[in-house]
């Protein structure tokens, strides 16, 4: 079984290796994203030295680290089932011996592994040879990094998959996606670090599962959370992940009741 | 008369299709809303932790982005072309498109057509007014006009340089992610160019000028004395790039194989 899961690991990378000239040209984009942002923030900073309790370094850093983890949790998983579920392709999926949640899983995983190493890694290094960003040296840190951007990568996958799964529901939740889209951009912190935010928003942010997306692993290899403050934020993001997949596993169970197909 | 006839048509399958899906409606506009509230939360969130940005104050930041949302609801209206290569040359719509005697570009604008996003364009044209009467700025008899010229200028840029891009589907066989990454570009396009550095400067302005979406014509009305005579090449440069777009659109479209089934 684990094999299978493996294969569509594989399968959804070799895909994404067919389209790599892509990807070559997204890396120029992607550096130029985080130029721009370099040139916006510094002439935000002006002349104080932090923001928020971030220099403007780290600031970049945040900036630069934010946008290339995106490229390797982002995945439109959402909208993949919302389209099997409005095409009817959705009913094979039941029949099959694999759980369905699992192999949509696989597949971003392996869109993600993909962007990953032949787009975050490469752009990363351009980005770092363009603009002043301090990474850190120790591998401890890295390790740390790595283990909370593998967690942002399910708990956004489960968000997506939720999302997706709706459309049994509401027939056609295109609306939906979009809005889930804007809420993850913002209240990830993927726009504005949520230091930043006044102290209330700050608050609100902290009890909802999307600052688990970007802030979080943000926080930790700026260096901004260290030692236990970083522990920390690895136990909030193994606590959504843990929480989400109550309703996700809800709604697969109950849209079993519920499959009609539109059309086709 | 025959084009128009089509206009109406459409509008009226469009509608149809809305009441089908009503609270959906609803959704759309709402996070469309705050898919432009995001940029507004960035601007109300920098001036809580500075006074100036470069060496413009937060109402003329406002400014500036309330009238980039004008073109772009407009844009967003009539250019609704996101999913065009999965759409119409992977499952081969356009072969459809094709076979009809209406001009391929207007049909699939038409067919696409979102005027909900109108309401973006009407919340820009709000914080417009908005931050402008904080501003006591002169304003002469034809500004009104002008500003007309200008968001014209401004919608024929977008359609430009997004058809530009979007025609890209009929060269490469891939499905092209480029489209959604540059879209990330026209944001920058809202900030006073004179923050950035010369590389980016050069490439808002000239290459993918998104400057003239948002900086340059607001300053029209902000600063005249310095920026006026740039803001006035906003249409110019939006008919240079619509005609860009609609040469590579033609030469595309020649191109154009069905796909298989």
């Amino acid at each position: 079984m684990l094999n299978a899961y493996l294969d569509i690991i594989r399968i959804r990378f070799l895909m994404m290796l067919a389209y790599r000239v892509n990807y070559y040209s997204g890396i120029v984009i992607y550096a130029l994203n985080i130029g721009a942002y370099y040139f916006l923030w510094k002439a935000i900073y002006g002349s104080s030295e932090s923001l928020g309790g971030m220099s403007i370094t780290q600031m970049t850093t945040y900036v630069a680290i934010s946008w290339m983890a995106r490229a390797f949790y982002f995945n439109n998983l959402d909208r993949e089932i919302a389209n099997e579920i409005k095409d009817g392709s959705v009913a094979v999926q039941f029949i099959r011996p694999y759980n369905y949640i699992i192999v949509k899983m696989m597949q971003g995983l392996g869109e993600g592994l993909f962007r990953l190493l032949l787009f975050s890694t490469p752009g990363m290094i351009v980005v770092y040879f363009l603009f002043p960003i301090s990474l850190p040296a120790d591998a401890h840190t890295w390790l740390m990094f790595m283990a909370m951007i593998f967690l942002s990568f399910l708990i956004n996958s489960q968000l997506n998959i939720i999302t997706g799964l709706f459309a049994f529901f509401l027939e056609n939740n295109e609306g939906m996606m979009r809005m889930k889209r804007v809420v993850v951009e913002l209240f990830s912190g993927l726009v504005v670090p949520i230091s930043l935010f006044p102290d209330w928003a700050a608050w609100l942010m902290k009890l909802l599962p999307f600052q688990a997306i970007t802030y979080l692993p943000g926080t930790v290899i700026t260096g901004k959370a260290a030692g236990n403050a970083a522990l920390q934020a690895l136990g909030v993001q193994l606590l959504w992940f843990v929480l989400l997949i109550v309703p996700m596993v809800w709604l697969w169970t109950s849209a079993r009741t519920r499959l009609f197909v539109q059309g086709g | 008369m025959f084009y128009l006839s089509l206009v109406m048509e459409y509008l009226k399958n469009y509608m149809k299709t809305r009441l089908t899906y009503r609270s959906d409606f609803w959704i759309e506009v709402l996070s469309d809303l705050l898919f432009n509230g995001l940029n507004l939360f960035f601007i109300l969130v920098v001036f809580l932790h500075t006074r100036l940005l470069g060496e413009w104050n937060e109402y003329q930041i406002l400014f500036i982005y309330g009238y980039f949302m004008v073109p772009y609801g407009i844009f967003i209206t009539f250019f609704n072309l996101w999913n065009f290569g999965e759409r119409y040359i992977v499952k081969g719509e356009l072969d459809r498109i094709l076979t009809r005697p209406a001009y391929n570009m207007a049909q699939l604008v038409l067919e696409n057509m979102d005027p909900s996003s109108l309401f973006s364009a009407l919340t820009g044209l709000a914080i417009m007014i908005y931050a402008g009467t904080h501003l006591d700025l002169a304003l002469a008899w034809y500004d009104p006009i002008v500003f007309l010229l200008l968001v014209a200028g401004s919608v024929l840029i977008y359609g430009g340089v997004y058809m530009s891009f979007t025609a890209l589907s009929f060269f490469s066989d891939a499905p092209t992610g480029i489209t959604a990454l540059l879209w990330n570009l026209t944001n920058y396009g809202r900030y006073p160019v004179t923050i950035y550095n010369t590389v980016i400067k050069l490439l808002l302005t000239w290459i993918l000028p998104f400057a003239f979406v948002g900086f340059y014509p607001s300053a029209w009305f902000l600063d005249r004395a310095n920026w006026g005579g740039f803001a006035l090449l906003t249409p110019l440069v939006g008919l240079v790039f619509f005609g860009i777009a609609l040469v590579i659109w033609n030469t595309g479209i020649k191109r154009y194989r069905g796909a298989g089934s």
